[in-house]
């Protein structure tokens, strides 16, 4: 690794300690960071890790592999049942938590307590706007846009709520869409629908969980890692038991949600490049999906051995730059005037329809509130220690103000830009050539999702490279979640330490790689996502709890 | 011949840094020099200090401490690393060069064969900085 470190990184790489950060309100405990701690030496490599939150993650995440693909036929239904009955018996629950984060993410970011600063009160940012954003959003929902850009607006614009086509409704007559008021409210509904699943409420609960930690960490004084959040409820009890359980259903929810992403990101990958290339059967081939996982593997660890801001800050700064190309050519290429002055109208119509959307209870929207807002809102939650922790790791130095502008309103409105060009383009396609746009064709006639952003651009001029870099992107933003995700899982589970050695890190990268694999081979991919998205259920109450543990937290500390 | 001696130190580790202090302590005395004590830390609380603040005060401490026992001039250097693990080499570099020093002492490990992948800090200092580096095993 020696000539990597020949690039003159001094920018952040050497600095002076900022001057005294100032006041903040040290969590006095008897507890030592690192106390738990073993260091066993493996061979030649020497590890730094928590006792007992490494071994049990690991065998539990080894072991639910080996279960899964042994009972496929009775695990894999199982587990697929429980996410199920979760989303559809908890629906309310789920919807009323996000509405929770909503709310006292923005009664903190309006409060005196907005005031106060991660890491004492004269503490320097540690990065600068552009690299705080870009890894803020690459590692919290970058993937996700490039796979429901497209499919989500095009899929609620022809069937709203999930069980009345509008097509329906209104009829197709000589392949035209007959009635234009109504298909006008169809795409507004579909647009604010969207919007909804990707606005304030996902990055509310990433909010909440970054937060805390950030305040637990950098001003309280405890270990990064996510048991801290509840010291003010557990209090010492939080090194024992408890915070293992919290620590390893962190490790359980990361490390799962992002080896069954990354399988089935490949498989997306595979497709789109099968469709592009015009290679036929590459995408039912799993030795190429596992080629893909290994490289993105590969990637993700020059990435970790690069650190913090050699690897995965330039890696997110590069992702950002592909995905503002892509957006502004969609956007000048697509119907341009038209999507400007629609997403004025789609931010109203989020801002109109958000009371409707979030309302928990009295509502016949089944398909809607349970198969998306319910799945989503259980998905963006079991991805939170991940995301939260990442966030926080980065974010020292910045005011709760800029925290929440930051990671909740300026993400929901480039969220509403990307929904807009990308969905909206999709909408217009479908609205101007109905049945013959590649679209629909990938999203209500034959339900092909991986493909949908692919449909969409193949009707755009310079298809050939705009597909290429959709690609680029996907796979980039696959390698920017897996090394993050690392980066937490290895701080995790060696108790909250950010110096752990090297060996950790790429032992994390490796095995998420191996489970990907083994579960792409093995099946066993969806069985395990369902697995990790309940956890979605456990961490919406543990969440609750640190609302309070935050705003008690906050309200502690010199403003 | 040396004018300032810099002496990178982990606070977490200083049982194990005896020999390498006792040659920087004698080779200070001897050349009439001072010693800078460098500490690297991660901005996240660890297990030697619980905020950057906390680090730095504890280095100041450490380096005052033997300034006095051993009648030596002493400074202290704390520099923020965002990844430890990753950078602490091109830290120390970057601060041994604004430092000015003109030797460095580090404590090290016998050569073992996973250098070969991964260099031990002394070995990435000794083989990158201007300044003579002087390792103790």
């Amino acid at each position: 690794m020696a000539n990597l470190e020949d690039d003159a990184n001094q920018e952040a790489a050497e600095e002076a300690l900022p001057e005294p950060e100032g006041a903040s309100e040290i969590i006095e405990t008897d507890y030592e960071i690192g106390q738990d701690n073993i260091t066993p030496k493996i061979g030649p490599f020497g590890l730094d890790i928590h006792n007992p939150v490494f071994a049990i993650s690991g065998i539990v995440v080894i072991a639910f592999v080996i279960i899964t693909l042994a009972f496929q036929d009775t695990v894999g239904p199982a587990l697929g049942a429980l996410r199920a009955y979760l989303t559809s018996s908890f629906d309310w629950f789920f919807l009323m938590a996000g509405n929770i984060f909503v709310i006292v993410c923005l009664g903190i970011l309006i409060s005196p307590l907005g005031k106060v600063r991660i890491g004492g009160a004269d503490a320097t940012p540690d990065y600068g706007y552009l690299g705080w954003f870009a890894m803020l959003f690459a590692a919290g929902m970058g993937i996700g846009l490039m796979f429901f850009g497209v499919l989500e607006p095009a899929y609620y614009f022809a069937t709203p709520w999930g069980d009345q086509p509008l097509m329906r409704d209104i009829g197709i007559v000589d392949g035209a869409l007959v009635d234009p008021a109504a298909v006008e409210a169809a795409r507004l509904t579909a647009m604010a629908a969207t919007i909804y699943h990707w606005g304030l409420h996902p990055w509310a609960i990433y909010a909440v969980v970054a937060l805390s930690l950030a305040l637990f960490a950098y001003n309280k004084g405890l270990p990064l890692t996510v048991r801290s959040i509840f010291y003010p409820i557990f209090g010492e009890r939080i090194w024992g038991w408890p915070g293992h359980i919290i620590d390893i259903l962190a490790v359980f929810a990361t490390l799962f949600g992002l080896a069954t992403s990354l399988g089935f990101g490949a498989q997306q990958a595979a497709a789109g490049i099968g469709y592009v290339f015009g290679i036929e059967g590459i995408n039912d081939t799993v030795t190429f999906a596992v080629i893909l996982i290994a490289g993105i593997t590969g990637l993700a660890l020059i990435s970790v051995l690069r650190g913090l801001d050699g690897g995965v800050k330039r890696l997110s700064e590069l992702n950002m730059i592909l995905a503002i190309i892509l957006l502004s050519f969609v956007i000048l290429v697509g119907p341009t005037m038209l999507l400007v002055t629609q997403f004025f109208g789609n931010i109203g119509a989020y801002f109109t329809e958000i009371l409707a959307l979030s309302n928990p209870v009295g509502r016949d929207d089944d398909g809607y509130r349970q198969g998306w807002t319910a799945f989503y809102w259980a998905w963006w939650i079991s991805w939170s220690p991940f995301v939260g922790m990442f966030i926080a790791r980065v974010s020292r130095g910045r005011t709760v103000r800029e925290f929440i502008t930051c990671v909740l309103l300026i993400p929901t409105f480039v969220s509403a830009i990307w929904m807009t060009a990308f969905g909206g383009t999709a909408i217009d396609q479908m609205i101007n050539q109905v049945t013959e746009s590649a679209v629909f064709g990938f999203v209500i006639d034959a339900y092909v999702p991986e493909l949908s952003l692919f449909g969409m651009l193949s009707e755009l001029p310079l298809a050939a490279i705009t597909s290429v870099v959709g690609i680029v992107l996907v796979i980039v933003f696959f390698v920017t979640s897996s090394d993050s995700g690392s980066l937490v899982i290895d701080t995790i589970t060696a108790g909250g330490k950010i110096n752990a050695p090297v060996s950790q890190r790429v032992f994390w990268v490796i095995f998420e790689g191996l489970v990907a694999a083994t579960l792409l081979l093995g099946g066993g991919l969806v069985a395990l996502q369902a697995a990790s998205v309940s956890t979605g259920l456990p961490f919406a109450i543990v969440l609750l709890f640190a609302c309070y543990a935050l705003i008690k937290g906050l309200m502690d500390e010199p403003r | 011949m040396y004018r300032k001696i810099v002496f990178p130190v982990d606070l977490t580790h200083i049982d194990q840094l005896a020999r390498a202090l006792q040659t920087a302590i004698d080779l200070a005395l001897h050349y009439k020099a001072e010693i800078c004590f460098l500490g690297v830390t991660g901005t996240a609380p660890s297990a030697i200090a619980r905020t950057p603040h906390d680090y730095e005060n504890k280095l100041a401490a450490f380096a005052s401490e033997q300034g006095l026992a051993h009648g030596l001039t002493t400074s202290f250097k704390a520099c923020l690393s965002h990844d430890p693990t990753i950078d602490t080499d091109k830290t120390l570099l970057a601060a041994i060069e604004e430092l000015g020093g003109d030797l460095v002492v580090m404590q090290t490990h016998a050569p073992q064969a996973l250098d070969y992948v991964w260099a031990g800090h002394g070995d990435t200092i000794a083989a990158r900085s201007q300044a003579s580096v002087f390792l103790v095993r």
